[in-house]
């Protein structure tokens, strides 16, 4: 793919790729559990963006049953999480 | 000579959403403590993925794309709240310190309370 949209779409994958990066930083640097947590959920958030961007760049809306699928995984995943915390009353 | 409006109105949603998600990363990161944290990359990643969201379904410009984009921004919508009072609530009672000058807590009454019969 060549052309504006490529260019655009790349941008734009590049500052959700630094997002990521910072998403991650704080994900590896903790301190407690739940901050691990919120960083996985906003990881998955980029994700589903990013899978939106690639699909309007390669033209394949294919990749946007890939977003809704991993929006419905991680929503169940970060409750999962939650009431693990609660119920294990750990931090 | 026509301007491509559809383009650029596609450019700058996406473009906005993408600077709104890079906030949401330097605010996970530089946050002091846990709700400021979840302050931070809860409400900005999720306007920010409304918004690519819905710059690619005009993008493509089919209802059923259209369709499709929506009913993921709904989703989004509706679960992140859900799950971001569920972490903070986690966090909170599980004891995660808060920030050094933090000025004002009206929750801790209430769990103190709530949490008595429960030991």
């Amino acid at each position: 793919m060549t052309g504006p949209i490529a260019t655009v779409g790349n941008v734009l994958l590049g500052l959700l790729a630094l997002a990521m990066a910072l998403t991650v930083a704080r994900l590896l640097r903790g301190p407690s559990l739940p901050d691990r947590i919120v960083a996985l959920d906003l990881l998955a958030t980029i994700g589903v963006a990013a899978c939106g961007v690639y699909a309007a760049v390669h033209d394949q809306p294919v990749f946007l049953d890939v977003a809704i699928v991993m929006a419905l995984i991680t929503f169940v995943g970060t409750i999962a999480f939650a009431r693990y915390l609660e119920e294990s009353g750990r931090s | 000579m026509s301007l491509p409006l559809i383009p650029l109105l596609c450019a700058i949603l996406a473009g906005l959403g993408a600077l709104l998600i890079v906030i949401a990363g330097v605010g996970i990161l530089r946050m002091p403590d846990l709700p400021t944290r979840m302050h931070a990359s809860s409400k900005a990643a999720t306007l920010g993925t409304a918004l690519i969201l819905l710059a690619v379904g005009i993008w493509f410009g089919e209802a059923a794309v259209l369709v499709r984009t929506l009913l993921i921004v709904l989703f989004l919508l509706v679960t992140a709240p859900v799950a971001a009072h569920m972490i903070a609530r986690a966090g909170y009672r599980g004891g995660v310190p808060l920030a050094e000058d933090t000025a004002l807590d009206e929750y801790r009454p209430t769990v103190t309370r709530d949490a008595a019969p429960r030991d």
